[in-house]
């Protein structure tokens, strides 16, 4: 039985000169549809490396991805990224870097004034219309990764790939944009794999937890589901029980089981 | 007149120990707000303006001295006027052949900049593309390039005079081999600079390479690509004036080599002073025409 996104079997290893490092080793990961699912692991273990290769932006050694049983290498709208860094383009407005995604996905399919009614509509889902004529350089750090998710949610993808989307954010913000992510993925449903190093933000958003060991040769350790039902609320769940265990497993994998070692 | 009375009300507080007896005081009556903008502008224009006017005055002083004792080589500022007024008063006359206002003479030297200076913008941003974003035509363009571009540009002359058979192509040529390497060196480190973020959006949205180019590189190449034409842009404008001397014709090069020859030192300092200012609204033309292209980029 095939599941709607398939990480198969893949092996990264990557080739400098004579040296060879393996940083993923014999990843498999069934993702369902509609599922939110979370990567977490140490830095360096090769998480941002596996989101790339299932984004198509880095090639798997050994092993594939297939996406609705089709066999996925590179990259396309199908699979959106939205960047740790946010990636905007700098020299277009919020809604043009939206529209640019809009236009290209969508060029032939709708036409002029639906693009733009569909460009307006995702700013609109991200809470994003109000600065849609503003450069990126004119907007704060959550507010280019709102936009970020709007050019990504734009595109339609059957899976929806986020690269710590808010690791480069303030904690107020970053909560903030949380709910907004949570929200959206109630409201529309999307299959959704996400980078992360942050355990509370994991457990809060998620189905499963992908716990995965350290590197060289970093394997998924340990796979947790999330038994909270939605819509989850952040204060509520603050004293629940299960998110409290799921928690604790979380920090007892990543803090006890397999603590992060400096390289000597 | 308010400060001291204020102060020693608050002396006079501290001094009897009994709560704040200062007076309020109005504050004195603020210049209506117009009337407030129009004197910060003129500050800053004065702010600007003054220093070089000074520093030109002196230069002239220093000068007019220097040159007025019996056996200066060179003309004193008041000389170069008088003798030259014809040219200063009337830059549009034109008496035919050769004899015409500084206006025409530059005219032509800017013609001829206009013609190798966009041909070099293409063919510079073009190789600079290739060189670029090819790491194979880098390999092989790179260390030529690297050769030519510090071939002095007079260096051309003869060759392109050999190729061409003719004045007029030759000069154009020599603007064009003079402007292109700053504009290709510079493009191709641009190219070379794009974000791989940029580059991975464009993967995800499965961009052509005609939009990459378009939609992608041009933009976040261009504070290079303008800092190259830039530098392109000075250097023509010194090669033309060269190349002119030894082409002839109509064209501010000829007219001071001509001028020269005639031992009208006084027009060739008036020359001087044109293809100063000219060179240097050039330079400004690119820098502000950059300045709205690249607004977006070098905001960042």
């Amino acid at each position: 039985m095939t599941s709607y996104c398939k990480i198969d079997h893949v092996d990264k290893i990557f080739t400098r000169g004579n040296t060879e490092t393996c940083v993923l080793k014999e990843i498999t990961l069934d993702i369902e549809k509609g599922e939110y699912v979370s990567i977490i692991g140490h830095s360096g273990c090769g998480k941002s490396t596996l989101l790339n290769i299932v984004a198509g932006l880095t090639e798997a050694t050994t092993g594939g991805v297939i996406l609705e049983g089709k066999h996925v290498n590179e990259p396309g709208p199908d699979r959106a990224v939205v960047f740790q860094n946010h990636s905007l383009l700098p020299w277009l407005t919020v809604y043009d870097n939206v529209r640019l995604a809009v236009d290209k996905v969508f060029g032939r399919s709708k036409s002029r004034a639906e693009r733009d009614e569909w460009t307006l509509h995702n700013l609109n889902l991200t809470q994003m219309t109000h600065a849609k004529d503003k450069r990126p350089s004119e907007i704060s750090g959550g507010m280019k990764q709102r936009v970020g998710l709007a050019r990504a949610l734009a595109m339609e993808p059957k899976i929806l790939l986020l690269d710590e989307p808010f690791g480069a954010l303030d904690a107020l913000t970053r909560t903030h944009l949380q709910d907004t992510v949570m929200g959206l993925h109630e409201k529309l449903g999307n299959t959704v794999m996400m980078i992360t190093h942050d355990v509370d933000e994991a457990v809060l958003l998620s189905d499963r937890i992908i716990m995965m060991t350290n590197g060289p040769e970093a394997q998924i350790g340990e796979i947790l589901s999330v038994p909270i039902a939605r819509p989850r609320r952040r204060l509520e769940l603050v004293t629940d029980p299960t998110f409290l265990k799921c928690r604790q497993r979380v920090l007892e994998f990543l803090y006890e089981r397999h603590r992060f070692v400096e390289a000597a | 007149m308010n400060m001291p009375l204020a102060k020693s009300g608050i002396t006079a507080s501290i001094a009897l120990a009994s709560p704040a007896t200062a007076k309020v005081l109005p504050l004195p009556p603020k210049p209506s707000v117009p009337f407030a903008r129009i004197r910060a502008t003129l500050g800053k224009i004065a702010a600007s303006v003054v220093p070089p006017a000074v520093v030109v005055a002196l230069f002239l002083v220093i000068w007019e001295v220097a040159c007025r004792k019996a056996g200066a080589t060179l003309p004193p500022p008041s000389r170069v006027v008088n003798d030259a007024w014809e040219l200063i008063a009337h830059p549009f006359y034109d008496h035919g052949g050769l004899d015409k206002g500084l206006f025409w003479h530059l005219l032509a030297s800017l013609q001829r900049i206009a013609m190798g200076y966009t041909l070099a913008a293409i063919a510079g941003v073009a190789l600079g593309t290739l060189v670029g974003q090819s790491v194979w035509a880098m390999r092989g363009l790179d260390p030529i390039f690297q050769v030519l571009r510090t071939v002095p540009p007079l260096a051309w002359l003869p060759l392109s005079l050999a190729a061409f058979r003719d004045g007029q192509p030759s000069a154009i040529f020599v603007i064009f081999i003079t402007a292109i390497w700053p504009i290709i060196i510079n493009t191709a480190v641009g190219i070379r600079n794009i974000p791989q973020d940029y580059r991975n959006v464009a993967a995800v949205l499965r961009l052509n390479p005609l939009e990459f180019f378009v939609k992608i590189m041009v933009p976040a190449a261009a504070p290079y690509i303008f800092t190259g034409l830039r530098i392109g842009i000075g250097l023509s404008w010194l090669a033309i004036v060269a190349a002119e001397m030894l082409i002839g014709g109509v064209g501010i090069g000829f007219f001071i080599w001509d001028a020269w020859n005639s031992s009208h030192i006084s027009e060739i300092i008036v020359a001087l002073v044109y293809v100063g200012l000219v060179g240097f609204i050039l330079d400004r033309i690119v820098a502000g025409v950059s300045s709205i292209v690249t607004r977006g980029t070098s905001a960042n």
